[in-house]
């Protein structure tokens, strides 16, 4: 009987006392919530100067690591299939994955790998990254905020950010011609992950 | 000239049906090619997708008209010189024709209603998504139409060579007959009408 207080109960009263006392605390490996679809990649676009396009990639899957001590430690990395482009509109879209754009039969993935991440407030950073578009990689940085973090009623921890940057299209090798207006392009990324 | 067709030779409807959808299919190839490679600020950029989807929802139309008037009216028998291989490679070919049309016509509508919205003829009626909003849907499509609208400019192509053939090496009415024309007069009978007397 005791043997059995001693092998098995203190211990694992341990571990709970141990995992509710850091049940608090942000670090870890974080998933984006695919399945759910708590996450989004969108861009924004002016329309001849006169309006503003906003379309998305439905297709994507990413991961950040949050080191809660060091938070410049952490790490975020997505992968974009370019073929998922949405813009709500069949020949704009069809036309965006053709090699006028993002040309998605030779480049079907686009990618982020953070390189660099500067604290510049209590819930903001810059985080700054190789993101490879169209075949080309350049680095780029973008500016994130912490919307919150916590348990979830499921059982589960999540923790949620926005980011966003603006691209100039040709630095990308993407030159089609759509106007002044339009030379640049904001990205916003939204999304949630699930610690694992 | 009579309205039907009869054994021996096409009708009005039937010729009317034959030239118009030639010249529609061909202005519709033709500005399909010059229209996909239009700039941003091109004036056709938008002209030229309206008028294509506007004309090839009015040929889909006529098409089913003239489906439906070729069992009203059948077309006239083959020429009695033409040989059984002639016979099956033009029946083949004129279906094969229906098929790819009604294939790219379909196709085409396909792409333009994939996001769910629906196409425009002109100003005068609009045609709804059949398909709703399918992910993906426009890329497929695109694909088909583009293979479908080749493969009927090349059998049209050929087509047209074939009747020329008959016209100019087998000297029948094959091309006469589909252009309204009444057959050859022939130059000899069988007891000859010259009056020697």
């Amino acid at each position: 009987m005791l043997t059995l207080l001693k092998k098995v109960t203190i211990p694992a009263l341990a571990l709970l006392l141990s995992s509710m006392a850091f049940a608090d605390q942000p670090g870890g490996t974080y998933k984006f919530d695919t399945k759910g679809t708590h996450q989004f990649v969108m861009f924004k676009i002016s329309h001849l100067g006169y309006s503003w396009l906003y379309g998305q990639f439905n297709d994507f899957t990413g991961d950040f690591t949050v080191d809660a001590e060091n938070p410049e430690n952490s790490q975020v990395n997505a992968t974009i299939q370019t073929a998922s482009v949405d813009s709500n509109h069949a020949e704009r879209d069809k036309h965006l994955r053709g090699d006028d754009f993002l040309d998605v039969d030779e480049y079907p993935t686009a990618t982020f790998k953070s390189t660099n991440i500067e604290k510049t407030g209590e819930k903001t950073a810059k985080i700054t990254g190789d993101f490879t578009l169209h075949g080309v990689t350049k680095p780029v940085t973008l500016d994130a905020k912490l919307i919150g973090y916590g348990d979830d009623p499921w059982g589960g921890y999540r923790m949620g950010l926005e980011a966003s940057t603006t691209l100039t299209l040709s630095d990308f090798g993407i030159t089609k011609d759509l106007g002044p207006a339009s030379e640049t392009v904001d990205i916003i990324i939204s999304v949630e992950g699930i610690r694992q | 000239m009579k309205l039907r067709n009869d054994p021996q030779r096409f009708g009005a409807i039937a010729l009317l049906f034959h030239w118009l959808v030639a010249l529609a299919v061909i202005g519709l190839f033709a500005l399909g090619f010059y229209m996909v490679d239009l700039g941003y600020y091109d004036p056709w950029y938008r002209k030229g997708p309206d008028l294509h989807r506007s004309i090839g929802i009015l040929l889909f139309i006529a098409m089913l008209l003239r489906l439906a008037w070729r069992f009203i009216s059948p077309p006239p028998a083959p020429l009695p010189t033409h040989k059984p291989w002639e016979k099956i490679s033009a029946h083949l070919t004129h279906w094969a024709l229906y098929l790819l049309l009604f294939v790219a016509m379909i196709s085409g509508y396909l792409i333009s209603s994939a996001d769910g919205s629906s196409v425009d003829v002109f100003n005068w009626f609009a045609v709804p998504s059949v398909s709703g909003h399918q992910t993906g849907l426009e890329d497929t499509a695109g694909l088909i139409h583009y293979w479908a609208t080749w493969a009927v400019i090349g059998l049209a192509g050929l087509h047209a060579l074939a009747a020329v053939k008959h016209h100019l090496f087998d000297r029948d009415d094959t091309l006469r007959r589909i252009l309204g024309l009444a057959p050859r007069p022939t130059t000899h009978t069988p007891n000859n009408t010259h009056n020697l007397s």
